[in-house]
């Protein structure tokens, strides 16, 4: 199984999905540009023809619209973001348009509509370029929200977007792009809704999304060396949410710790929490907790963001306290080897 | 009025807007009854633009509307039963009694919806063309608006990627000078017509009266001739008025936004009246064809009622369908 990174492994996607129907059109700011967004859309122009594959006016409502309507009249749209927080400028044309289409016209057309949705954190994004509001569009019934970790996850749930029937919110965390993983080659699906288990063991379960799941997968690692065993759910689809998976996990470990790369207040961390007290009240043996990003915007000067995200090593302070047993954690943070606020050596900015 | 198109459009440009009108009339007459249940916009005085758009668009072109859209729906060959059980929120409504009023649909012949947000399908009209285009769909896209629409923000990122594309597009503005009740010098500059605003942003813009049937027809005719030739995407401003409250089967002149005289030099300009003379005068129609016409569609309006009041209204469970694919449904 070939090995690509996140980025290629999107870029991948779209261009299977290219060349397998042409009625699948992939557009955004600088889709066809020579950066080609962080090499997600790099020079599938020159593949597929510029007539699919195309530049855009900064016009994000209108172009949203635009995708809508060429999804009801047959085509395949791809929309692509540059930053989340662009496309906020479309919310009219997502939620009362996109989402409600189906339902509203019962039930006669449904909009096969993947909006990407770049977002991020650190090196200066500050407060409109780092937002992570899969909250926001969550709370939408109609849409569905995805938020890939791996290359091999990033691949098929964009096939599987791209050739579903509903309006999907693809939500990249930018410090994902550069993560290598295995993955397959040709039209590769995984089905939305399902969670995946990334760690197994019985004393916590740990729910988590995209950038998340990585900093949890660094702190379960580091606990399990030291004899505390974690369910580490990666949720990959926000909606819909693999109930399932998380209330089975949890019905064993009696413990529960949710992390949110969103803010606390009105997030999906707590959405989790509130479902899992309400259908697994007999089964906890103690409080549920999250951990989220503070209810302040991210600010821009590193001095200000030092302190702000959750890393691995709060994540293991709190499975332990959960647990109930004394662990190490300080490590962790003294083992990364570079600044706080990039992915890793690899991103020098700017954006 | 000069005319000079031929009988059998002239007498289906009348009867089309009789029909407009009568629906509308019965729906204000019956909506006291609280059978329909939603907010509904009449079109009462605004007829000659649907019913031109109607018969000037091939039955295969599409169609976006928006709040003010029965006219639209109509004009365009719409289902009557399905309208009025729609609006009565009944299941054999065009959209099974979700989407009222402002929601209707008809595929069928090319309606492919109307939403309640004013330019909301504006976008949603040029992205059909843009699949027309890439399909290679010969149909055309009429993009009912409204001058209030003229002063979002979407219209104009959407006429721009229009001109971009040079797509096949009408965008059809019915100038009924009012948003609810907020007048047109409250909201764009003296001496600036939508017309021009359209033609600066690169569509092809006419403008003309919209109380005119056979002037409206002409110019949506020419304009759709154009799209379908590959000369991009028109804009066609046609003044009108709305007699009756923005919202609702009332007239309401009297709370003051607007002056009885204004109200009555429009309604001297009937559309239907001002078309009827110059038929009788041409003696394209009689008083026997009017009688016979006005017959018919009271026939017809009383059977669509009546097939709303026979349906039945959707089972409760229906509230929670058709959010999602089946595939997603079954995740939920």
């Amino acid at each position: 199984m070939p090995v690509m990174t996140y980025a290629e492994a999107i870029r991948d996607a779209l261009s299977v999905a290219l060349a397998q129907d042409p009625s699948v059109i992939v557009y955004g700011l600088g889709a066809p540009d020579p950066k080609g967004v962080f090499g997600t859309t790099l020079d599938l122009h020159k593949e597929h023809g510029s007539r699919r594959v195309f530049d855009m006016p900064t016009s994000e409502n209108a172009m949203t619209g635009i995708g809508i309507g060429a999804a009801l009249g047959g085509l395949r749209p791809v929309l692509t973001h540059q930053r989340l927080d662009f496309a906020l400028l479309s919310l009219d044309q997502i939620i009362n348009n996109a989402a409600k289409w189906r339902f509203m016209f019962g039930g006669q057309r449904s909009v096969p509509f993947t909006i990407r949705m770049i977002l991020g954190r650190g090196w200066g994004q500050g407060p409109t370029h780092s937002q992570n509001l899969q909250a926001l569009f969550a709370h939408i019934p109609g849409l569905c929200v995805v938020m890939p970790t791996t290359p091999d996850d990033a691949k098929g749930l964009l096939l599987t977007s791209i050739f579903g029937e509903d309006p999907v919110i693809f939500l990249e965390h930018r410090w994902l792009h550069n993560l290598s993983g295995e993955t397959p080659q040709g039209d590769h699906r995984i089905p939305l809704g399902k969670a995946r288990m990334m760690r197994s063991g019985g004393h916590v379960t740990v729910v988590a999304m995209s950038i998340m799941s990585i900093e949890a997968a660094h702190a379960v690692d580091h606990l399990a060396a030291q004899g505390i065993s974690c369910d580490l759910i990666d949720l990959r689809s926000i909606r819909p949410m693999d109930w399932p998976m998380i209330e089975e996990s949890v019905r064993r470990t009696g413990r529960l710790l949710v992390l949110d790369s969103g803010h606390e207040t009105g997030g999906v961390a707590g959405e989790i929490v509130a479902h899992v007290a309400t259908k697994c009240w007999g089964d906890l043996r103690a409080a549920p907790r999250r951990l989220a990003m503070p209810d302040v915007p991210e600010a821009t000067s590193p001095a200000l963001t030092k302190d702000y995200h959750v890393r691995a090593e709060h994540v293991a302070e709190a499975i332990a306290a959960l647990a109930g047993r004394e662990a190490e954690f300080a490590s962790l943070a003294d083992a990364r080897k570079y600044p706080h606020d990039v992915p890793g050596d690899w991103f020098k900015g700017p954006f | 009025m000069v005319h000079s198109m031929s009988p059998e459009l002239s007498r289906r440009l009348l009867r089309d807007m009789i029909r407009i009108r009568a629906v509308e009339e019965t729906i204000a007459a019956r909506y006291g009854e609280q059978k329909m249940r939603c907010p509904t916009h009449l079109s009462i005085g605004q007829e000659a633009p649907a019913a031109a758009a109607g018969a000037a668009l091939a039955r295969t072109d599409l169609a976006v509307s928006g709040h003010r859209a029965h006219a639209h729906y109509l004009g365009k060959g719409g289902d009557l039963n399905a309208m009025i059980a729609e609006i009565s929120g009944k299941v054999t409504g065009c959209a099974r009694g979700r989407g009222g009023s402002m929601h209707l649909i008809d595929e069928s012949v090319g309606f492919m919806g109307s939403t309640a947000i004013v330019g909301g399908t504006v976008p949603v009209g040029v992205g059909l063309a843009l699949s027309g285009s890439l399909l290679e769909r010969n149909d055309i896209v009429c993009i009912f608006i409204g001058d209030a629409v003229m002063e979002t923000g979407v219209f104009f990122e959407s006429a721009n990627f229009a001109a971009v594309h040079k797509l096949p597009i009408i965008f059809l503005c019915e100038n009924n000078l009012y948003s609810v009740y907020s007048p047109l010098d409250v909201r764009q500059p003296q001496g600036r017509s939508l017309a021009g605003v359209a033609a600066a942003v690169g569509l092809h813009a006419t403008a003309g009266d919209g109380n005119d049937v056979c002037a409206s027809y002409d110019l949506i005719a020419a304009a759709a001739a154009r799209a379908r030739a590959g000369e991009g995407p028109q804009f066609v401003e046609l003044a009108t008025y709305r007699w009756r409250e923005h919202c609702g089967p009332m007239y309401d002149n009297n709370i003051g936004y607007r002056s009885e005289a204004e109200f009555e030099s429009w309604k001297e300009r009937d559309p239907i009246k001002l078309f009827t003379h110059v038929l009788q005068a041409g003696d394209i129609i009689d008083q026997a064809w009017l009688d016979a016409a006005t017959r018919e569609i009271t026939q017809e309006i009383d059977a669509a009622f009546a097939f709303a009041e026979a349906s039945p209204f959707p089972d409760p469970s229906e509230a929670y369908a058709d959010l999602y694919s089946k595939e997603v449904m079954a995740c939920l």
